[in-house]
């Protein structure tokens, strides 16, 4: 008799992710598939508003990285009056940029203490009940406080950026709406102990180097958990140099040979695919280069080290150069790999928050640029978790009528099913039941894409998590709940 | 602060989601009441997180309001104790689970409460219901005199 698993956080609106694996008679893995319910609404909400308005709609898509959503509608606009991607005045940009490496470095810092510092202190086998981010308070205190303080730091940064803590305003189209006062900026350069950039940069690295420690200790597992060869897709500056605000859109295989080469991110339509697929209501990206079979690639920090030539600041660059050494220069299609490079992007956030807090623009009054505008503008960005694509056109009323997003979760979509069938292949494949380690281990391939499942809403009284065994005729043979 | 008792109000979720955006919107308010803002403090974001644990420990009594979808009442509030709650691969943290972080890291435990204001409906962008409009105005009403009776309780000695 088949048997099929479902592993379901049952969650209220958007977003509720399930796996689901399918076995033979003698359970052997037949198939395994990785569903998330993506919230597609959006897209038709926005129809007929004023364009000026949707920076500030597109944050209620997502409580985790609003900032992301903010700035990526706020480049779309840019685009559609006139200033383009590239004609921000240099406060306006580096205010922008200051609001995004903000955001980086608090969600990277976030999915560290949060979410992997408990797999790697305790093991991923530990027990559930202590292998989260109190276990790690209580055994850990001072690992915990730096988590904290470090997500706040960066919390702070976005608050003086975008103005408020929920539903920012401070990008507008073509610009953004305020500079950052000499009093603000001190209070993050000159700060007492710990809330101070240079704190900030000191702890990131020792993230970068826990990590590294447990690396060493535990090369087998690191190196070959959920690996597989893909290709990487991400945004780099137009030198090849990492840039997590703005560049040229770059895709290489998993030999490192460049698929699309440094084209404009405008052109997106030409380049970039969505296949659907009847099982699952996400969509699945590709490159039309390669078709829907090959042309799938990974987003997020893996990728984006591995199509960048070089980090522009010295401590990252310095983790880039050994990260990059590990594979012999070529891409790194190690799964658990992410943790290392999304690291080595932390510290990067925190030495680009240090150069825009010195830079003087900052404090410069020219907020705003204008243009001709014109009816159809793209945004991207590297957002957290990956390459984040907002597409908008206008009517002659100013308003919108048309929105394509692609969300970096979308992007990685095929890489999750991919790393869930390599954990339901090596590890739940001709077993006769299902035991807490395995599902950990499942937790922990779709913890390394850290994908935004369903974070926006919430409510007191939902379950987290339920795991069902159906056999083939849709009888539940058995269930957990966590 | 009133007679050394610092009260924060915590409303989270999503105001960009109808019904969702109850906790926020009750935030909101005492911000914006004269005679409650003097002695409450308010903070408000689209979810609970780990940095709320420094938040919570400079308090001595902390109400964290919240939509809810499956309670009985219009709102109920519930006194809470410090949990290790579980979440699978989300950023989610639960009021219980922050108490327990700010016990764990920073050696306090504000007097803590939820209370769940009943939400109906969830869809992006559209206005708050009707039904949860008046369940945030009978919660407001309701925090207003807990919130008065506990200082009352403080000042005459039998509070926190």
């Amino acid at each position: 008799m088949a048997r099929k698993i479902t592993i379901e956080p049952v969650t209220r609106v958007e977003g509720h992710g399930k796996v689901t694996i399918q076995l033979d008679p003698q359970n052997n893995v037949l198939d395994s598939r990785f569903h998330i319910v993506e919230f597609r609404g959006f897209e038709r909400f926005v129809q007929g508003r004023p364009y000026w308005e949707a920076p500030v709609l597109v944050q209620r898509l997502c409580g985790i990285c609003p900032v992301s959503h903010h700035l990526a509608a706020a480049k779309a606009m840019d685009v559609i009056v006139g200033v383009g991607p590239d004609g921000l005045t240099p406060t306006a940009e580096k205010m922008r940029r200051l609001m995004h490496y903000g955001q980086m470095f608090q969600s990277h810092a976030l999915h560290f203490f949060h979410l992997v510092s408990p797999d790697l202190l305790f093991g991923v086998d530990a027990d559930p009940a202590i292998r989260n981010v109190i276990g790690v308070a209580m055994k850990f205190p001072d690992l915990a406080v730096q988590g904290v303080m470090m997500r706040k730091f960066g919390q702070e940064i976005i608050r003086v950026t975008a103005g408020k803590k929920i539903h920012g305003t401070g990008a507008i189209p073509g610009g953004i709406n305020k500079n950052l006062s000499v009093q603000e900026r001190d209070e993050f350069l000159k700060g007492a102990d710990p809330m101070n950039i240079k704190k900030m940069i000191e702890w990131a690295q020792a993230a970068v180097n826990l990590f590294k420690d447990y690396h060493k200790k535990n090369k087998d597992f690191i190196d070959s958990f959920a690996a597989f060869p893909s290709n990487h897709l991400s945004l780099v500056r137009k030198d090849g140099a990492l840039d997590l605000y703005h560049g040229v859109l770059r895709a290489v295989d998993a030999d490192g040979k460049k698929i699309l080469n440094d084209v404009d991110y405008q052109d997106y339509l030409k380049y970039v695919g969505e296949e659907v697929r009847s099982w699952s209501y996400m969509k699945f990206p590709y490159l039309k280069s390669l078709g829907k079979k090959d042309g799938w690639y990974r987003v997020g920090p893996l990728a984006r080290l591995n199509t960048a030539d070089f980090i522009p600041t010295p401590l990252a660059q310095k983790e880039f150069e050994e990260f990059k050494a590990y594979t012999n220069g070529k891409p790194n299609n190690m799964s658990m790999h992410m943790h290392w490079a999304r690291l080595i992007e932390l510290l990067h956030s925190a030495e680009m928050i240090e150069q825009l807090l010195n830079d003087p623009d900052l404090q410069g009054d020219k907020l705003v640029a204008k243009g001709t505008k014109v009816k159809e503008g793209v945004g991207l960005i590297e957002a957290p978790r990956g390459t984040l694509f907002h597409h908008y056109r206008i009517n002659d009323n100013d308003q919108i009528e048309m929105a394509n997003l692609i969300v970096s979760t979308t992007n990685n979509n095929e890489p999750m099913n991919r790393a869930i069938n390599w954990v339901a292949v090596n590890q739940i494949s001709g077993k006769k039941e299902i035991t807490e380690g395995m599902l950990n281990a499942v937790e922990v391939a779709i913890r390394a894409y850290d994908p935004c499942l369903s974070c926006a809403t919430h409510a007191i009284g939902k379950m987290p998590l339920e795991v069902t065994l159906v056999d083939a005729e849709g009888n539940v043979v058995d269930q957990k709940r966590k | 602060m009133l007679n050394n008792v610092k009260c924060l109000v915590y409303g989270y979720g999503n105001p960009g989601r109808q019904d969702d955006g109850l906790g926020v919107e009750l935030a909101l308010r005492i911000e914006n009441d004269e005679y409650l803002s003097k002695y409450v403090d308010v903070d408000y974001n689209y979810q609970l997180n780990i940095e709320d644990a420094l938040t919570i420990s400079e308090y001595d009594l902390v109400i964290f309001a919240d939509a809810a979808l499956n309670i009985d009442n219009p709102y109920e509030l519930t006194k809470i104790q410090p949990a290790h709650t579980i979440t699978f691969t989300t950023h989610e943290l639960s009021a219980e689970s922050i108490l327990a972080l700010c016990q764990d890291l920073y050696n306090k435990k504000p007097e803590s409460y939820i209370l769940a204001i009943r939400g109906y409906e969830w869809e992006m962008g559209l206005p708050m219901t009707s039904k949860a409009k008046c369940n945030l105005d009978d919660a407001y009403t309701f925090l207003t005199e807990f919130i008065e009776n506990h200082f009352s309780r403080c000042i005459a000695g039998k509070g926190i």
